[in-house]
């Protein structure tokens, strides 16, 4: 389509019918609806509004946007002026003249484009009235009104037309408006007169055909009227009264109106307020109104429920459908409930009705709840009743507050709170905890909003109090409180944590920080990687400190861990290098009241278990937390006489009893060796065996223990990773000085220290039940040798 | 758009039944009819199921070579049937999600109306409009 030029009075003509037609406001209007309607009352015939809908474009895209529409109106002047419809004529048809839709007469048609480009008077030319809004119908009418005599004769014509056109008619800025009756005081018209409404004309010229002087008529009408048209609603007099009733004082406003109107210079200010004439409530209306509401509800700011209101407005007589269609309208926020104002323009409708109006499609903008106090304001009117209008009611704050502008804001409001509620469940989904922390974050810096939502944990973990302190003094921006801040970035902050971490545990403890760092309470470790910090200067300010108060012994909790890491990792590498070491070296042992037994027999192995056993009372006295080995020698107390049939049974039950504890867990690596020492006791030398477990005294379970485990180590050579792992595993445990008195990190770190130990354990399991196996042969095998050789000795 | 829409109330009956002008209106209220038994189906299968807005969606009853037929649910089983032209370039289940959502709305609306009497045929004019808007969309 090439390009479309328009004069300002088109423009503005096509821009108020589009609105007109654009009743959702979506900016295209679909080809339906009063776009037909419109096309249809352009009095074209329908193969000319097919063809000129098909050139505009609007057959292509299924709707009509404001540029199709517009080279439809267009079209629609062309094909009304007689010229061809070509797609060129757009723009070269000279001095088309504005597009009418009326099913008019020749006169109104001239009149109405006359009138609308130009400035003159407008007596006979309520054309003028048609301006922006479409005068459809009504431009007849309000020639009418405008001139008593013409209204008459023209009334007539145009009477059978208006009730077709009449529901059609509305203001550019408003869906629908009535225009009663334009606003021309009888007398002289220095302004444009406006459209009259179109089926009001039908009754008054039914009713003024008597007389002449509409003025007169007026006058004299104007107080009665009212009254008797409020006394007829509620008696429910006779229509024709009601009739007779009805122009007077429509009149009776429309003269109020135009008095005022008459005082305004802008055009389309009249215009406009014109528009909203016919649905204006006059004060003494308001008034009756709101005496009415007060009957059905005292208070003025409550609501009238719909069943009061539907009785109410039964008592009026009109049917239900169209009752219905009032309630329709009136309730703006379609609660069910009618406010003062959607009381008072349900029974302006309910008037207007009864008098012969019809019932517009959609609620005119000066009955809106909230313009019905902005009377005499068309043009602020205009703007907010379609904003309200379209603002969809049932967003509208549940206040029904009366005013247009508290809408507007309230509503930008909710849109606010409803994104920042968005927001807030949205972040707080995101980040599974701390929800404190979001709400900190959303509103206060939006700039950092989570990026990349990192999972935190809620129960702080050292690895996650060191981020969430690295990331207070390291960020400069941030909330010193949001551990929020953890982002992806700072995932590389967090292997830097460890590693800072491992650094300062390597202070104490080698090897043992990764375990250390689930041990130790978070404030602890936060304090070593405070302390850290300032020494390695990885975060310059400590200015947040973290809310966990530092303890005074960072490395509190792991003192005695740290200790015996320490202590085992000499021990460890003791053992290590007494186990390997084992054959040469023999290291004295300080209860070797059993030890000879199994020494006697494995010299080797007791230089292991010397070795072991040297180590292990070493680690006696050093590690008071091995008190624990009270419930050992308990432990094994109750074990050690145990068949070994039964090892099995107490492998497995030891395994899960021990679980939880640490020494349970030594216990059960002790429990182990001494059932597999047993067994491969029992393998060659059984008496060994047997005398070695009886003669496991209580007192001495422990280095039983220890020396059972040495024994069993140097057995085979392969358990020498054994040992080192069992070593290691033994060391590991105690780093837990206290796991039952430890909060629930160390907890969780002792259980997965021992499910460590678990699996070692269970490694060790196997390959020394093949072991055994190995052993059960050899002694079938010694078995059957003696019992060769011993038919001899029987012999 | 849609070819048909139409409102059927709890003991299913038609409350508001509407074609588009083009068709045989009879052949759509016939399709209606049918699509009924679907709708009854579908409810029992999800029993004492929660009502949320995804289960008053009951999606495509049934396709035939012309059109699809779109179900939908109030919690007072109030049920909506639309009839949509296949040879629309298929409709998004999105589409007609809001499409039934605005004719919940609607609907909702009508009953808010103290002049309407649940079970009476429904000839609010807002309504009307809503469905004309929603059935002619091409022009």
């Amino acid at each position: 389509m090439e390009g479309l030029t328009l004069s300002d009075a088109e423009q503005k003509y096509y821009s108020d019918l589009f609105s007109y037609c654009d009743i959702e406001s979506t900016k295209k209007v679909a080809a339906n609806g009063r776009v037909l309607e419109l096309f249809r009352a352009a009095q074209l015939p329908n193969d000319v509004v097919l063809q000129i809908m098909e050139l505009c474009g609007a057959t292509r895209l299924g709707y009509f946007g404001r540029s199709q529409f517009y080279i439809a109106l267009k079209l629609v002047a062309v094909a009304q002026s007689g010229f061809p419809l070509r797609v060129e004529s757009i723009n070269t048809v000279k001095d088309l003249p504005l597009p009418r839709f009326v099913a008019s007469k020749n006169e109104q048609e001239s009149r109405h484009a006359a009138s609308y480009s130009s400035d003159s008077e407008n007596q006979g030319s309520y054309s003028g009235v048609i301006p922006p809004p479409p005068g459809r119908g009504q431009v007849k009418k309000g020639s009418v009104s405008h001139d008593p005599v013409q209204p008459r004769t023209s009334a007539d014509q145009q009477e059978p037309a208006s009730p077709v056109v009449s529901p059609q008619q509305s203001p550019p800025t408003s869906p629908h408006t009535w225009r009663k009756h334009n606003r021309h005081p009888s007398g002289g018209n220095s302004e444009r007169p406006l459209t009259g409404p179109g089926p009001f004309w039908s009754p008054f010229g039914e009713a003024q055909s008597g007389s002449s002087a509409g003025d007169a008529v007026w006058s004299g009408h104007s107080p009665p009227p009212p009254q008797e048209n409020w006394v007829s609603f509620a008696d429910t007099p006779p229509t024709s009264t009601l009739l007779t009733m009805h122009p007077a004082s429509v009149q009776d406003q429309t003269t109020v109106r135009t008095v005022a109107s008459a005082t305004t210079a802008n055009e389309i200010r009249r215009q406009s307020s014109s528009y909203d004439d016919p649905w204006k409530i006059t004060d003494e209306q308001r008034q009756y109104y709101v005496n009415q509401f007060k009957t059905i509800q005292p208070d003025l700011n409550g609501f009238i429920p719909g069943s009061a209101a539907k009785e109410f407005f039964t008592k009026s007589k009109l049917p239900i459908l169209e009752l219905s269609h009032i309630w329709e309208l009136s309730d703006f926020d379609k609660d069910g409930a009618l406010t003062l104002d959607e009381f008072c323009a349900a029974f302006h409708l309910v008037v207007a009705r009864k008098n012969g109006y019809d019932l517009p499609e959609k609620l005119p903008e000066s009955l809106m709840p909230k313009l019905i106090d902005l009377e005499d304001s068309a043009d602020v009117g205009d703007q907010p009743g379609e904003v309200g209008y379209s603002g969809s009611p049932a967003e509208a704050p549940p206040s029904k507050s009366p005013s247009m502008p508290s809408l507007n804001q309230t509503w930008p409001e909710l849109n606010q709170s409803s994104e920042q509620w968005e927001t807030f469940s949205e972040r707080s989904s995101s980040s599974q905890t701390l929800t404190q922390f979001d709400s900190n974050i959303a509103p206060a810096d939006p700039d950092t909003a989570i990026v990349h939502p990192v999972p935190i944990r809620m129960t702080p973990s050292k690895i996650h109090m060191q981020e969430m302190e690295l990331k207070r003094t390291g960020s400069d921006h941030t909330n010193p409180t949001s551990p929020l801040l953890v982002k992806t970035s700072d995932l590389s902050e967090e292997s830097k944590i460890n590693s800072s971490v491992k650094f300062a545990s390597g202070n104490t403890v080698d090897g043992y920080s990764s375990s250390d760092s689930f041990t130790s309470d978070p404030e602890q470790l936060g304090n070593n990687v405070t302390h850290q910090r300032s020494h390695s200067g990885t975060s310059p300010d400590n200015t947040a400190p973290p809310p966990p108060p530092p303890r005074p012994q960072p490395s509190h909790s792991r003192s005695s861990s740290l200790d015996m890491n320490r202590t085992f990792a000499v021990t460890t590498g003791q053992q290590q290098a007494g186990v390997v070491a084992h054959p040469p070296a023999v290291p004295p042992r300080p209860q070797p009241s059993q030890a000879p037994g199994p020494v006697v027999h494995r010299p080797v192995d007791a230089d292991g278990l010397i070795t072991h056993t040297s180590t292990s009372p070493q680690q006696i006295p050093e590690q008071p937390n091995f008190a624990d080995f009270s419930q050992f020698e308990v432990f094994a107390a109750s074990n050690v006489n145990e068949e070994q049939e039964d090892e099995a049974e107490k492998h497995a039950e030891v395994l899960p009893v021990e679980k939880a504890s640490d020494p349970a867990s030594s216990l059960r690596v002790a429990k182990t060796d001494s059932k597999i020492e047993e067994k491969t006791a029992a393998s060659a030398p059984a008496n060994v065996s047997k005398g070695t477990t009886p003669l496991a005294p209580p007192p001495k379970p422990v280095r039983r223990r220890l020396k059972s485990e040495d024994e069993l180590r140097p057995e085979v050579d392969e358990h020498t990773q054994k040992t080192g792992v069992l070593a290691a595993v033994l060391a590991s445990q105690p780093s837990i000085p206290r796991s039952v008195g430890k909060d629930k990190k160390a907890i969780q770190a002792s259980i997965r220290r021992n499910k460590e130990t678990n699996t070692v354990l269970a490694r060790l399991n196997s390959e020394l039940q093949q072991q055994l196996k190995d052993v059960l042969e050899e002694r079938i095998s010694l078995e059957v040798q003696l019992e060769q050789l011993r038919p001899f000795s029987h012999l | 758009m849609a070819v048909c829409v139409a409102v059927i109330a709890k003991e299913n009956y038609p409350l508001y039944i509407r074609s588009a002008p083009t068709e045989n209106e009879l052949k759509f209220h016939y399709m209606v009819h049918t699509s009924l038994d679907v709708v009854d189906e579908k409810i029992s299968a999800m029993g004492k199921a929660l009502v949320d807005q995804r289960e008053l969606y009951l999606g495509l009853l049934y396709p035939t070579e012309d059109y699809k037929v779109y179900g939908y649910v109030t919690n007072s089983k109030v049920k909506f049937v639309m009839v949509v032209d296949s040879s629309n370039t298929a409709l998004r289940d999105n589409e007609i999600r809001s499409m039934f959502r605005k004719l919940h709305n609607s609907y909702t609306d009508v009953m808010c109306n103290p002049f309407y009497n649940p079970g009476d045929r429904i000839q609010s004019r807002a309504f009307d409009s809503m469905v004309t808007s929603m059935m002619i969309q091409v022009c």
